[in-house]
C-alpha cells in the first residue's frame, strides 16, 4: 500500500481536493499520457511527488478504506488520481497538446487553502454501501453514478453538470450589481465574466450564491452544506468550461470559483455548532490585521545520510515527519530543508459585528477570519466587509505533556470571499449594501401600515411620543427621515441634486430641542451627533493623521463623512464658530467634502441630512426680530436649510392645559403602554428603511402641473410688494419634501396630494420663520439676504429724510450729533431709534455726503 | 455545609447523548435546593472567603457585575475517550468543566459540540465596606482552607476523592450527592469547629494581582475577578448587570499552564496558536489561581445589593415592606434631622439631599430618562467639608464612589470604557457602574486652568451622564451607548459646570469653628442600629410603586395653567417636570405611593423656596446666568 512513489505530479496536484482512497496500487503506474503530458507542458515547476504517506497517516482512512471498493466506472477517471486534478476531466481529444500554459492540462492549480487541507474524503457508492442514508439520490441516478463523496450527498458528475449548465444557462435581467455593471443582462451572466477572464488574465469567477438558488436550489443546499467538496467541483467545472471556450488564453493559475452573498448567516451572532464546516455569509468590521503569516503546506525533507529527499504534507496543521528513509533505511535520518518547503499566504483578521446588528447592553462579538493567497491584505482595519467563508472549529490541540486538554475549540472562518460593504458608495449607487433583511411578514406589515389612509400622521406621532405636539416639526422631521429620490444629472453636468432635506431648529431654550435632536439620532443607524460647541471643522469633516506605527497618512473621518446616507445632528448650531460653519455650505448643497491637507487631495461623500438645532442669541426669541436677527447666522447657510422650524412657548391656556397632561401621563403611565411605544420606534425604524431602500418615487404630470403653480404662486405673493418671496432654491425643496412625503405612502408616484403636503408644510414653516415682524408678512429675503425688504426700504427712507433735513439747512460744514438726531426725531412722524439714526448716517458716508469724526457731523 | 457538584450528573448523557432532559434537571434541582429558606446563605461566597480556602468544583456564589462579554466558545458538550489500557470508549460530558479527561477522541462521531459564553465579572464597583462585612456576616457558609481539611476528607472514602478527580467509569451518584445536599446542617457542625480560625480571615486574596490588571471599573478595588461561563439564557445579560451567581469553581492549574506555555518551535508548525497576541492571552487566560472560572448553574439578577433587606422577592419581602412602611416616615424624619445637622442646619438642602438618595431612573421614554434626580449643592464650603460628606453619604448608600474633580484627574482619569482590540476586552473605567450607585462629583476641587481633549471628552462624559443617563463605550471605530441608573450627587462653590435637575445652594445656619470636628462628632452620634435603619429606609423607599390619579392630575394640570397664567416666563415645561419629579420622590420617601393633592403642594412649596433662593443667590453675584 505504501509504494513509495517520487512521480512528479507538479503542483497540479491540489491539496484541497478529495483524494481517492489509497487502496490501489496503480497509484505506482499512472497513465503513460498523462506523465507525458505533465512532463511537457511544466518543466518549469517545482516537482513533487504525490504522497500516499500521508494518507496513511490520516486515521479516517482505516474506515474509508472499507468502502472504497467500486470505482467509477472506467470511461470517467482513471480511478486513482485526484478528482480535481486538471488532468482527470481532459477528454481523450482535448489532451492533445497545445500551446505550453494553456488550456485545463497546461495551467496550473493554485492551492486553496481556504477550504482546508485537513478533510480527505474518499467517494462513497452509495448503491453498495449506504443504501440507507440517502437513497433519494441514489436512485435519481444512473447505474453508473451513484458514487457521491464521503459523509455528502454530492455526486461530482451531476454536480460539475448542474455548475455547468448554471454557468451557461443563468440570466439575470434585473440585476443591478455594480459588479456586472457593463454587461449585457440578457446574456448568460457568467460566460460573460469568463469572457472576461480571458481578456483580463483574473482567473477568479465570483458566483453569486442567490443566483444558484434561484436557478437550482438543490444546488445550492448542497453548497451551503458542503462548500469543501462542492466548491473543488465547481472549480473543475469551470475550467473544463472555460478552456474549452478559450483553449488558448494563459492564465496564472486555473479559475477559482468564490461564491459569496450565501444566504445561510447574516449575523455573527446567530453563528452556532450547526454552521461548523458550512459556508456562511456575515457582514461586520474589520478592528485589526496580523502581518502575513506563511503557512506551511509541503514539508521538504532530505535525509543527511544519502541525500534522498521527500516531501510532506501539511494535515490538520500538522507535520508528520518520517522517521525512516525510504530510501536508505536508516533512521531519524531526515532534516527539514526549509527554503525548499511551500509555503502560502496567511492572515489572521479579525472582525467585529456591525454595530447595527447588536442587541441593546450588549458587547459586540468578535470572529476571527484567516484570509488566504490573494485576499491577503484586502482589508483594512474599520472596512465594513460580508465575509463569504468556512466556518470552522478546531479542538484544541492535544499537548504530549499533559493528559487532560481543554475542552475548548477554537473557531474561526477560512474566507472565500470578502466584500466591502462601503466600497459601494463610491459608486454612487444606492445603499443596498445596508439593505435589511426584511422577513416576508414583515413587508406585509409594513404595507399594511402603509395602506392606512392616515400613515402619515400616525408616523409622525410615533417619533418621539415624549415630546409634546410640535406636530408640523415632526411632520418635518419625519420627511427627513425618509427623504426625496436621489436624481443623478452628472452626464449633464450638473452633478447629484441634493435629496436629503435639511432642517433648522431654532427657538427657545428648554422648548426640547436636543430632546428631539437624540431621538432622531437614536432612531437612524447612520446618525450622528454633535454640538456646535464642542466640534471643530476637524472633527466634523477630516483631518490626516499619521500613523505612529507605519508611518503612513491616514485620512479620519469626521460626523459629516460618517453620517453619509444618514442625518447628523448638529446641536448648538449657533454657537459653532464660523470656520466651522463655513463648512457646511458645501455639504449642504453639494453633498461632497473636498479635503486638502498633507499632500492628500480629495472629495469625500457627504450625503448626509442636517437637523440643526439653534438657540436665540438673547436666550429668548425675541418676536419684534427676523430670525436672522435672532440666531445670527449667515444667510447663505439659512436658505440652505428646506425648513426652517421655531420652537417657541406658545403660552395660551389650552396648550398649556393639554401640556400638562402630557406631561402627568408620562410620569404614570404604565409598563405595558411604554412597551407599545417601544415597539412602534422598531416598526418605525424599519418602515424607514424599507421605504428609503425601495421606494423612489417619481412626479407625475399633475404633480409637477402642482408644483409649477406652487412656485409662480410663491413668487407672485411676493412681487406684488417688490420682494422675492421664493427662489429656485426652495422649488427644489418642495420637490424634495413631495418625494418624501410620497415614500412615506410607499408610492412610486409623486401625486397631488403629497405636493399639497408639501406646500402646507413649507408653507407652515415659511410662517413660522420668513415672517417680516414689521409687516407680518412672508418675505423670503429674510432669509436669502439676511435683512426684510421692508427694513431695507425703511433703512433708505431714513437716509433720504435725514440727507433732506441736512441739505434744508443750508450751508452748515458741521454739526452735533446729538443735535442732528434730537432734530430728526422731532421732524419725523415714525418713532427713530439711535441704530437707525447710526444706520442712515453710515449710508450717507458710504454715498460720501458726510463724515462722522466723534460727536460732530461734518458735510463734505 | 458545603455543597459538592460532582459530575456524576452529567453522565446519564452517556445513554442518550441526545437528550436534554438531565440538563433542564439539574438545574431544576439546584434551583429547587437554592430557593429553600436560608439554603443559599449555605453556599460559600466568593466575595468574601479568600479563593485557597475553597474547593474547586464545588457550587460558590458570587455578587458580581459583569464587566465584559467576551466571544462566545464552543466546547465538547459530550466527547468520548479511550481509556488506552484497555480500549473501552466511555462517553462524558464536557459540560460545566473547563478540561476534558486524558485520551479524547477528537474523531468520535458521538462528539457533541455545545456553545457556551464567558462573561468577565468583577465584584459590585464601590461597594461600601459595610455591605461586604454584612454580607459576610449573613453566610452561614465557614469554609476551611483546602491545604487542612484532612478531617472532612476522612469521612469520604479514597474512592470518593478520586471521583472528585473524575478518573473513575461512571456510577450512581446522584442519590448520595442529593443526600448530602438535603441534610447540610449534619456534618456542618463538625466543620464549623473546624474553621474556627480561618473564618475570621477577611483580608482580599493578595497583591499578588498587581502585575495582572483584572480591569476594574474604580482605582483602588480588590477582590477577585471571576470568568463566568455561561450556559443558558445568553440574551437575558446584560453588560453592567449586577448578578449573585451560583456555579461551580474551578481552578484547574493546567488552565494556567495552557495560557502560559508559549513554545516558539510549536508556534510555526501550529497557526491556531498564533491567533491570539500575549496581551489577549492575558486578557481571556488569565492564571486561574488569580482570576478562577466559575461555571453558571442560576444566576439571580440582583435588585440591590443591600444586605439588611430580603433579597428575594418573595412573600417575606412584602411582609418585610409593610412593617417597614409603618415605620417609614419617622425614619424619615430622624434621617431629616441626621442630615440637616451634617449639612450644617440647611433643612431645605437635607430635603433635597434625601430625596436625590431615593431616586432612581424607573423607566424610559425613546431617549428621555425619567426618574433621574440630579442635585447640585453648591456653596460648599471649603477644606474637606465635601470629603467628609461624601463619607456620610458612602455610609448610607450600599455603593458609592467620590470622584475628585481636579484638573489632574480630569486629564488623566478614563472615565469612559474604552475597547482594547489587542487585548481584545472592554478596559474599564469609572462610569462602568452598577445600578444606583451614588456617584459624588467634587467640584470644588477643580481649579482654574487647561483641560486637555482627554479632559474635555470626561466632561461631555459626565455631562451625557447627567442628561441622558448613558454613557458612550468607545469602540475605537464607533461609540456605543449604555444607558445607566447613577445618582449623581455635585458639590460646588458656585453654579456647577455640569448640568444638573436642580441646584440647591447651601445656606449653612450653624458655622462651627471646627469642621472636621462638628462632623465627626454628628458622625459619631448614630448608633449603627439607626444607620441601619437609614440603610433600610433609603433602598426600600427606591423600591416602592407609584401612580398618579386622574383626579390628582386634574388638579395638577389646573395648577400648571394657572401659574403660566401669571408670569409664562416663570414656569416652563422643564419646570413642570421638575416638580413632578420631586413630587413623586417627596411621596415615596413619606411611603405613600400615590400623589395626594397635599404632596403636589408641599412638593411645588419646596421648589418654590429653593427656586427664591437660586434667585437671591443670582442677583447677589449679579453676573451668574
Amino acid at each position: 500500500m505504501s509504494s513509495p512513489t517520487s512521480t512528479p505530479v507538479g503542483s497540479k496536484r491540489s491539496r484541497d481536493d478529495i483524494p481517492v482512497t489509497p487502496s490501489s496500487d496503480g497509484l505506482a503506474s499512472p497513465p503513460s499520457q498523462r506523465r507525458r503530458g505533465q512532463d511537457s507542458s511544466n518543466g518549469d515547476l517545482p516537482a513533487m511527488p504525490t504522497s500516499p504517506a500521508t494518507d496513511i497517516a490520516s486515521p479516517a482512512v482505516h474506515d474509508t478504506s472499507l468502502f472504497s471498493s467500486p470505482r467509477r466506472s472506467g470511461n470517467f477517471l482513471p480511478s486513482e488520481v485526484d478528482m480535481s486534478s486538471p488532468l482527470m476531466y481532459g477528454t481523450p481529444s482535448s489532451r492533445v497538446e497545445g500551446t505550453p500554459r494553456s488550456g485545463v492540462r497546461g495551467t496550473p492549480v493554485r492551492q486553496r487553502p481556504d477550504l482546508g487541507s485537513a478533510r480527505k474524503a474518499p467517494q462513497v457508492d452509495l448503491h453498495t454501501e449506504l443504501p440507507s442514508a440517502d437513497g433519494a439520490v441514489a436512485s435519481e441516478q444512473a447505474a453508473g453514478q451513484k458514487l457521491v463523496i464521503w459523509g455528502t450527498d454530492v455526486n461530482v458528475g451531476t454536480c460539475k453538470e448542474k455548475f455547468q449548465r448554471f454557468l451557461q444557462r443563468f440570466i439575470d435581467p434585473t440585476s443591478n450589481e455594480d459588479e456586472n455593471a457593463g454587461l449585457d443582462l440578457n446574456e448568460p451572466l457568467y460566460m460573460q465574466k469568463l469572457e472576461e477572464i480571458s481578456v483580463i488574465g483574473e482567473p477568479v469567477l465570483n458566483v453569486n450564491c442567490s443566483h444558484v438558488q434561484s436557478f437550482d436550489a438543490d444546488l445550492y443546499r448542497q453548497l451551503i452544506s458542503y462548500p469543501q467538496e462542492v466548491i473543488p467541483t465547481f472549480d473543475m467545472a469551470v475550467n473544463e468550461l472555460f478552456f474549452e471556450r478559450f483553449p488558448d488564453s494563459i492564465l496564472e493559475h486555473q479559475i477559482q470559483v468564490r461564491p459569496y452573498n450565501a444566504l445561510k448567516t447574516r449575523n455573527m451572532r446567530s453563528l452556532n455548532p450547526e454552521d461548523i464546516d458550512q459556508m456562511i455569509t456575515i457582514s461586520g468590521m474589520v478592528i485589526r490585521t496580523s502581518q502575513l503569516i506563511p503557512e506551511m503546506q509541503e514539508a521538504f525533507f532530505q535525509c543527511q545520510v544519502c541525500a534522498f529527499s521527500t516531501r510532506v504534507e501539511v494535515d490538520r496543521g500538522r507535520i508528520a515527519e518520517p522517521a525512516v528513509c525510504r530510501n536508505c533505511n536508516t533512521t531519524h535520518s531526515l532534516a527539514l530543508i526549509h527554503n525548499r518547503s511551500a509555503f502560502s499566504d496567511k492572515q489572521m483578521i479579525k472582525v467585529q459585528e456591525s454595530p447595527d446588528d447588536m442587541p441593546a447592553g450588549q458587547t459586540p462579538h468578535t470572529t476571527i477570519v484567516y484570509a488566504h493567497n490573494d485576499l491577503v491584505d484586502k482589508v483594512q482595519p474599520g472596512d465594513r466587509i460580508n465575509i463569504t467563508g468556512i466556518y470552522r472549529a478546531v479542538p484544541m490541540r492535544e499537548n504530549p505533556r499533559q493528559s487532560t486538554v481543554k475542552s475548548v475549540y477554537k473557531t474561526h472562518i477560512d474566507v472565500i470571499h470578502f466584500r466591502k460593504t462601503d466600497e459601494k458608495r463610491l459608486h454612487g449607487l444606492d445603499e443596498d449594501s445596508d439593505q435589511k433583511l426584511f422577513t416576508e411578514e414583515r413587508v406585509q406589515t409594513l404595507k399594511e401600515l402603509a395602506a392606512k389612509p392616515d400613515v402619515y400622521e400616525r408616523l409622525s406621532s410615533a417619533l418621539a411620543p415624549s415630546i409634546y405636539e410640535q406636530e408640523d416639526i415632526k411632520k418635518g422631521i419625519l420627511l427627513q427621515l425618509f427623504g426625496g429620490t436621489r436624481k443623478d444629472f452628472s452626464q449633464t453636468g450638473r452633478g447629484n441634486f441634493r435629496a436629503e432635506v435639511n432642517i433648522l431648529l431654532c427657538g427657545d431654550p428648554g422648548t426640547s430641542k436636543s430632546q428631539l435632536l437624540q431621538y432622531v439620532f437614536n432612531l437612524v443607524p447612520r446618525g450622528q451627533y454633535t454640538s456646535g460647541k464642542g466640534s471643530s471643522a476637524v472633527g466634523l469633516t477630516a483631518y490626516v493623521m499619521k500613523d505612529p506605527e507605519t508611518k503612513q497618512l491616514v485620512l479620519q473621518t469626521g460626523a459629516l463623512v460618517l453620517s453619509d446616507n444618514g442625518i447628523c445632528c448638529i446641536d448648538e448650531f449657533d454657537k459653532m464658530s464660523d470656520s466651522t460653519r463655513s463648512v457646511l455650505h458645501e455639504v449642504m448643497e453639494q453633498q461632497t467634502l473636498s479635503i486638502a491637507k498633507a499632500g492628500i487631495i480629495c472629495q469625500l461623500n457627504a450625503r448626509t441630512s442636517v437637523l440643526a438645532a439653534a438657540n436665540p442669541v438673547e436666550s429668548q426669541w425675541n418676536p419684534k426680530k427676523t430670525t436672522i436677527e435672532n440666531i445670527q447666522l449667515p444667510h447663505t447657510l439659512l436658505s440652505r436649510f428646506d425648513l426652517i422650524f421655531l420652537m417657541l412657548d406658545p403660552q395660551d391656556e389650552a396648550y398649556d392645559r393639554r401640556l400638562a397632561h402630557h406631561l402627568v401621563a408620562l410620569y404614570y403611565q404604565s409598563e405595558e403602554q411604554i412597551e407599545e411605544e417601544f415597539l412602534d420606534m422598531a416598526v418605525l425604524k424599519d418602515y424607514i428603511a424599507y421605504a428609503r431602500t425601495y421606494i423612489n418615487p417619481r412626479l407625475n404630470e399633475e404633480a409637477s402641473q402642482a408644483l409649477i403653480e406652487a412656485y409662480v404662486d410663491m413668487r407672485k405673493i411676493g412681487s406684488g410688494r417688490g420682494m422675492v418671496s421664493a427662489y429656485p432654491r426652495q422649488l427644489e425643496s418642495l420637490i424634495r419634501l413631495a418625494e418624501a412625503h410620497a415614500k412615506v405612502r410607499f408610492s412610486d408616484k409623486v401625486e397631488t396630494v403629497d405636493v399639497e403636503e408639501a406646500k402646507r408644510l413649507h408653507r407652515e414653516a415659511l410662517k413660522q420663520s420668513a415672517t417680516d415682524p414689521r409687516t407680518g408678512f412672508v418675505d423670503i429675503s429674510i432669509l436669502t439676504t439676511g435683512m426684510s425688504a421692508t427694513a431695507r426700504k425703511r433703512k433708505e427712507e431714513v437716509a433720504q429724510a435725514l440727507k433732506k433735513m441736512i441739505q434744508s439747512r443750508g450751508k452748515t460744514p458741521a454739526m452735533k450729533y446729538q443735535q442732528l438726531f434730537d432734530d430728526l426725531r422731532g421732524q419725523s412722524e415714525a418713532a427713530i431709534t439711535k441704530d437707525m439714526f447710526e444706520e442712515a448716517l453710515r449710508a450717507l458716508a458710504d454715498e460720501d455726503y458726510l463724515t462722522v469724526t466723534g460727536k460732530t457731523v461734518r458735510l463734505l | 455545609m458545603r455543597m459538592w457538584f460532582v459530575c456524576r450528573f452529567c453522565c446519564p448523557a452517556a445513554q442518550s447523548n441526545s437528550n436534554p432532559e438531565w440538563e433542564a434537571k439539574v438545574l431544576e434541582y439546584f434551583k429547587g435546593q437554592l430557593r429553600e429558606k436560608e439554603s443559599h446563605s449555605w453556599v460559600p461566597s466568593l466575595n468574601d472567603v479568600p479563593l485557597h480556602y475553597l474547593k474547586p468544583n464545588s457550587l460558590v456564589k458570587f455578587r458580581c457585575l459583569v464587566q465584559d462579554m467576551f466571544d462566545p466558545e464552543f466546547y465538547m458538550g459530550v466527547y468520548e475517550t479511550v481509556d488506552p489500557s484497555t480500549k473501552a470508549n466511555v462517553l462524558r460530558c464536557g459540560k460545566y468543566k473547563d478540561v476534558t479527561e486524558c485520551g479524547v477522541d477528537l474523531n468520535s462521531r458521538n462528539t457533541v459540540t455545545a456553545e457556551r459564553q464567558t462573561f468577565y465579572c468583577v465584584p459590585i464597583p464601590g461597594e461600601s465596606p459595610t455591605v461586604v462585612s454584612a454580607c459576610q456576616g449573613k453566610n452561614q457558609a465557614r469554609v476551611v482552607p483546602s491545604t487542612s481539611y484532612v478531617p472532612s476528607r476522612q469521612k469520604r472514602s479514597y474512592e470518593e476523592d478520586d471521583d472528585d478527580m473524575d478518573t473513575q467509569p461512571q456510577k450512581q451518584r446522584e442519590p448520595h450527592t442529593g443526600g448530602k445536599f438535603g441534610t447540610p446542617h449534619g456534618n456542618g457542625d463538625s466543620k464549623r469547629q473546624e474553621t474556627e480560625a480561618p473564618s475570621s480571615q477577611t483580608t482580599a486574596p493578595s497583591d499578588c494581582s498587581s502585575h495582572l490588571d483584572l480591569n476594574f471599573p474604580l482605582p483602588g478595588e480588590r477582590g477577585p475577578a471571576c470568568l463566568v461561563k455561561v450556559y443558558e439564557g445568553l440574551d437575558s445579560f446584560k453588560l453592567n448587570d449586577t448578578l449573585e451567581i451560583y456555579g461551580i469553581l474551578s481552578v484547574n492549574p493546567v488552565l494556567t499552564v495552557l495560557g502560559e506555555e508559549k513554545d516558539p518551535s510549536l508556534l510555526l508548525l501550529n497557526p491556531t496558536e498564533s491567533m491570539e497576541t500575549p496581551e489577549e492571552q492575558r486578557a481571556h487566560d488569565p492564571p486561574a489561581s488569580l482570576v478562577p472560572r466559575l461555571h453558571m448553574l442560576y444566576a439571580r439578577p440582583l435588585q440591590h445589593n443591600n444586605p439588611l433587606l430580603p433579597s428575594a422577592p418573595t412573600e417575606d419581602q412584602s411582609a418585610f415592606v409593610s412593617s417597614f412602611l409603618v415605620e417609614m416616615a419617622s425614619v424619615r424624619a430622624e434621617l431629616l434631622a441626621y442630615l440637616t445637622h451634617v449639612l450644617l442646619g440647611d433643612g431645605l438642602a437635607a430635603e433635597y439631599l434625601l430625596l436625590h438618595l431615593i431616586s432612581n431612573v424607573y423607566t424610559r421614554r425613546d431617549v428621555l430618562p425619567l426618574g433621574k434626580f440630579t442635585l447640585n449643592l453648591s456653596g460648599c464650603p471649603l477644606n474637606s467639608y465635601t470629603e467628609r460628606l461624601y463619607q456620610i453619604v458612602q455610609q448610607l448608600v450600599p455603593c458609592s464612589y467620590r470622584l475628585s474633580m481636579s484638573l489632574h484627574t480630569m486629564n488623566s482619569m478614563r472615565l469612559v470604557p474604552k475597547k482594547d482590540y489587542v487585548a481584545n476586552r472592554l478596559v474599564s473605567g469609572a462610569l462602568q457602574l452598577a445600578r444606583n450607585t451614588s456617584l459624588f462629583l467634587d467640584e470644588t476641587q477643580l481649579e482654574q486652568g487647561q483641560l486637555d481633549s482627554s479632559g474635555v471628552r470626561n466632561i461631555t462624559a459626565l455631562g451625557n451622564l447627567i442628561s441622558w443617563q448613558k454613557v458612550d463605550y468607545d469602540f475605537s471605530y464607533h461609540q456605543m451607548e449604555f444607558p445607566c441608573n447613577i445618582n449623581v450627587l455635585v458639590t460646588s462653590e458656585g453654579r456647577s459646570l455640569l448640568p444638573s435637575d436642580c441646584q440647591v445652594p447651601l445656606q449653612p445656619q450653624v458655622t462651627p469653628p471646627n469642621m472636621e470636628e462638628y462632623l465627626t462628632t454628628i458622625h459619631m452620634a448614630q448608633f449603627t442600629s439607626q444607620i441601619n435603619k437609614f440603610r433600610v429606609y433609603l433602598s426600600l423607599a427606591r423600591t416602592l410603586d407609584y401612580s398618579i390619579s386622574d383626579e390628582v392630575t386634574k388638579a395638577v394640570e389646573d395648577d400648571f395653567v394657572d401659574m403660566r397664567k401669571d408670569d409664562p416666563q416663570s414656569v416652563t415645561a422643564e419646570d413642570l417636570h421638575r416638580m413632578l419629579v420631586v413630587a413623586r420622590l417627596l411621596s415615596l420617601s413619606l411611603g405613600q405611593t400615590t400623589l395626594s393633592r397635599d404632596g403636589w403642594m408641599r412638593a411645588k412649596h419646596i421648589d418654590m423656596l429653593r427656586r427664591s433662593r437660586t434667585e437671591q443667590q443670582k442677583s447677589l453675584n449679579g453676573n451668574e446666568p
